[in-house]
């Protein structure tokens, strides 16, 4: 199998509003296509990674003499092997490439082995002496800011206030409440892995699944202490991501080995190495109060928000913000007071995973506002309308939505949707517990829970977010062909799809193929934040409008699409790149929140039909229903894939979904003890789709990834609530919440 | 140890096997196969079901040498030629496919499950996958492609010719 991701190429009609297949569906579905694991090179060595055993400790002694002498180990490196800087990090250098003197989680990377065999490496490990003086770990999140500073800095990462209007506000009706999230993994399913191959001038090409290659290349190139061109990234096949992959893992580990050894070197972590391996969404603790008037309408909204950064900050700090910002949820509100503080713990270091920031604050207003619908007698739909956003409604921090906000309307759209019917024959496969046989419908009650999101999309606080799109058009054996090629990552979401789709839609072409993705070109930007149709797809359009002014011009006076294209390029080969920016957002002022902080806003609301066995605390969720605008389907099958996709982790948090600790340490890294949804525990959902075209965004989309991930939790946990009489302040909801024994 | 071991139909041979290592192993390290997936390495996930005498198997639980004078079909045994299985074709078609990781143990799984049962009802389809973690596409796309395919399997003179 070719180190080099294959060309992908199709050759049919299908632009923007349709939805071809996936140019690398057939790969997928053959088993041909090559994720990073599957890489392969003549003469390669395996990499593995010793990791600490302890939440916090010093690190007295390493002795590495018996791991040397294991046979076929090739290398035993230490930090003291790091040739460039030994931090990295993406917002905070904060990170050692291998520990030095203090270990601060639990798995993290000590000593990297380089052996002809894994199994070879693991002996070798072993055989690696570490002596640790253990430490007290700090793991409340809550009191971290004033326990044992874990960095020079302190254990504050970052606290972002939002104020706006009267901070001493009244109201008749007042609801509070204080809520957990716990810490959900993206259980991405292809883990993590790469070859590192060594040229013959001390430079490596690294094949990798990543999020972000240009901002991984510049943290390894660092960590290398190599220029960037020595350092050059090609993305591999990339088995999911949902933020878990914006983080380095593997990445300078393999590049030291390969260079170290002159040999190419595969790393690839098994299941219980990748839940140490990458970081987690935040675990979070949030107080709310809510005061409204009579009729329901929001008089203010106070919240504090704590979330856990575990060890080291990677995404925290935007993770804080968005939790800050976008802490009231979807409402109006005009007297706002939120503080969002984001700490460091020795927990697992946590960042980035879909909807980060909106997903904990979604739990948590959305529980409130059910609280504030019964204590004054209203439908929980209703109390969500009357204080429905809008477009040209002002946000707690200033910035006045500009483009369809419509959320009213997704709210009536799901309320609508007929009801699944009873069950009049008992069919064990659709009690709760399932074919386990635990009940045939004794104790088991139905509830309906509604809930509403906003995330934002793109990135935010005046960062430079753009990305750069290459497209080539020329005459192939008597046919007009394109190409197109950035370095933005497909991670599964389809972006090569929608790539394509765009060049046919803007040159009128069929064949059109899609280079693989690399840092031979500009930065493509990271494919998060629900971003890349958005932003790479506002590139290669960019790029598709620059080659037809060269069409123009080779049109003369001549209108060029009225013209043969074939005719009009002849021996012509037009080749454009472009860099694409959305438009500029501004930092928020550190004491008051306020500013025009965000790009876009996204939305969806859900309905969540469930049955509880309430003796068994056993949840069965029987109908999950989503309306959501994404502003422009580009492809719409893809779109309610994200949707589908989405809403199942959405529901994977709400019953199931939760990293353990225990003093620091993960109790279940595995997915025995992991439980991510199977096709049995997600239902059958109806889906309504609106288009209400964003005027600023390429086509009027609108980010489509992460507004589902929000919205379906606290739907399906208002639903437990209706069926069980239950508070249920914490997610996941485990059956001994619903029992409570 | 020597593995001797007949894979999509032709007789394969793998030499210096260790006594701990797996099917999956065997067929992605030493017999360039690398289609089976390793998500899990613990019978949870299904992305390396292949078939071991016609009956699905998670390969990362079976021992390499158990597999000796044994017939293993796996995902890259499917399509005939260029020409995909039809539960292949209706997972691209579906749009059951996005990061593709758990596609090939579905597919085979999806494959087992037509063979038994050429048209099952959703609850049986659900039963059959239920081994099968998918993390992208919230499984409803895969039930369609299931679907799909059977109707396809029904009247083959349908099924499209790619």
């Amino acid at each position: 199998m070719s180190l080099t991701p294959a060309e992908l190429t199709s050759a049919v009609s299908g632009g923007i509003g349709s939805s071809p297949q996936r140019p690398d569906g057939n790969l997928k579905v053959r088993g041909e296509f090559a994720y990073a694991s599957d890489l392969w090179h003549e003469d390669m060595i395996w990499g593995a990674t010793l990791r600490s055993p302890h939440p916090y400790a010093r690190i007295v002694s390493i002795d590495l003499t018996e791991a040397l002498q294991v046979p076929g180990v090739y290398a035993v490196l230490t930090h003291q092997d790091v040739p460039g800087q030994n931090r990295y990090g993406l917002e905070h250098k904060d990170q050692p490439v291998l520990a030095e003197d203090v270990v601060r989680y639990q798995g993290e990377p000590v000593a990297l082995v380089g052996a002809d065999h894994p199994e070879t490496a693991q002996r070798a490990m072993k055989r690696i002496k570490v002596e640790y003086e253990v430490l007290t770990p700090v793991v409340d999140m809550e009191t971290a800011v004033d326990d044992t500073p874990l960095h020079p800095g302190g254990n504050l990462v970052r606290h972002v206030p939002v104020r706006r209007g009267d901070q001493h506000a009244e109201a008749e009706v007042v609801v509070t409440g204080r809520y957990e999230v716990g810490m959900q993994d993206q259980a991405f399913l292809g883990p993590e892995s790469g070859l590192a191959v060594p040229d013959e001038e001390g430079g490596v090409d690294l094949y990798i699944a990543t999020q972000w290659l240009h901002v991984d290349q510049g943290q390894v190139a660092a960590a290398l202490g190599r220029p960037l061109e020595q350092v050059r990234l090609t993305l591999s096949g990339v088995g999911g991501a949902f933020g878990g992959r914006e983080d380095l893992s593997m990445q300078v580990h393999a590049c030291l080995l390969a260079l170290h050894t002159g040999k190419p070197t595969k790393m690839v972590y098994n299941r219980e190495e990748s839940f140490y391996g990458h970081v987690h969404r935040h675990p979070a603790v949030l107080y709310y109060e809510h005061g409204a008037d009579h009729t329901g309408k929001l008089v203010y909204v106070k919240a504090r928000i704590y979330l856990d950064g575990g060890a080291y900050a990677s995404s925290t700090g935007a993770v804080v913000a968005n939790a800050a910002t976008l802490g009231i949820g979807p409402y109006d509100v005009d007297n706002v007071t939120v503080d969002c503080w984001g700490v460091y713990t020795n927990n697992p270091p946590c960042g980035a995973m879909r909807g980060f920031g909106a997903v904990q604050a979604g739990f948590a207003y959305e529980s409130q506002m059910d609280k504030l619908a019964e204590a004054l007698g209203m439908d929980p739909v209703d109390v969500r309308i009357v204080n429905a956003m809008s477009e040209g409604s002002v946000m707690p921090t200033g910035q006045v939505v500009d483009s369809a906000a419509p959320v009213a309307q997704l709210l009536k759209l799901v309320k609508d949707k007929p009801m699944p019917p009873l069950s009049t024959v008992v069919d064990l496969r659709d009690m709760p517990g399932g074919v386990s046989n635990t009940t045939h419908g004794e104790g088991v009650v139905r509830g309906v829970g509604y809930a509403v999101g906003i995330k934002n999309i793109c990135f935010s606080e005046g960062y430079d977010d753009y990305s750069t799109a290459r497209v080539r058009l020329q005459v192939i054996n008597g046919e007009p062909a394109a190409l197109a090629h950035t370095a933005a990552a497909e991670v599964g979401q389809g972006l090569v799809t929608i790539m394509q789709q765009i060049v046919r839609t803007e040159l009128g072409v069929e064949r059109v193929t899609i280079l693989p993705m690399d840092t031979s070109i500009g930065n493509g930007g990271s494919t998060s934040a629900s971003r890349q149709t958005y932003v790479t797809g506002g590139a290669v359009k960019a790029a598709c409008a620059a080659v037809r002014e060269k069409l123009a011009k080779l049109a003369g006076g001549r209108d060029p699409s009225a013209v043969d294209l074939v005719e009009l390029l002849g021996d012509e080969v037009i080749d454009e790149t472009v860099e694409w920016r959305h438009r500029a957002t501004e930092p928020i002022d550190p004491e008051t929140g306020q500013g025009n902080a965000h790009v876009q806003y996204g939305f969806a609301a859900h309905r969540a039909v469930v049955d509880v066995d309430v003796e068994l605390g056993l949840v069965k969720v029987v109908e999950l229903d989503c309306a959501q605008d994404v502003g422009k389907a580009l492809n719409p099958q893809a779109v309610l894939g994200q949707i589908q996709g989405g809403s199942a982790q959405g529901l994977g948090l709400a019953v199931m979904e939760e990293i353990q600790t225990a003093g620091g340490k993960v109790r279940n890294p595995s997915f025995t003890d992991y439980l991510i949804p199977t096709v049995l525990d997600m239902p059958p959902m109806s889906i309504d789709v609106l288009e209400l075209a964003d005027p600023n965004a390429p086509y009027g989309v609108r980010g489509v990834g992460e507004p589902p991930t929000i919205s379906s939790t606290p739907a399906i946990v208002a639903a437990i609530r209706a069926a069980t009489g239950l508070a249920l302040t914490r997610v996941p909801v485990r059956p001994e919440h619903i029992t409570g024994t | 140890m020597r593995v001797n071991v007949t894979v999509n139909g032709e007789p394969r041979q793998a030499d210096d096997v260790w006594e701990g290592e797996s099917l999956l192993f065997l067929l992605r390290e030493r017999l360039g196969l690398p289609g089976s997936k390793n998500a899990c390495e613990q019978g949870e996930c299904g992305s390396c079901t292949v078939y071991l005498d016609n009956t699905p198997v998670c390969s990362c639980l079976v021992a390499a040498g158990q597999v000796q004078d044994r017939e293993v079909r796996t995902v890259e045994g499917l399509a005939d030629g260029d020409r995909l299985d039809p539960v292949q074709e209706a997972f691209v078609e579906a749009g059951a496919v996005q990061c593709g990781f758990c596609t090939p143990g579905l597919v085979v799984a999806a494959h087992d499950l037509l063979d038994r049962v050429p048209q099952p009802s959703d609850p049986e389809i659900r039963e059959a996958l239920a081994g099968n973690l998918c993390r992208c596409t919230g499984y409803e796309k895969i039930l369609d492609a299931v679907r799909l395919a059977a109707t396809r399997k029904a009247a083959p003179q349908e099924s499209g010719n790619r």
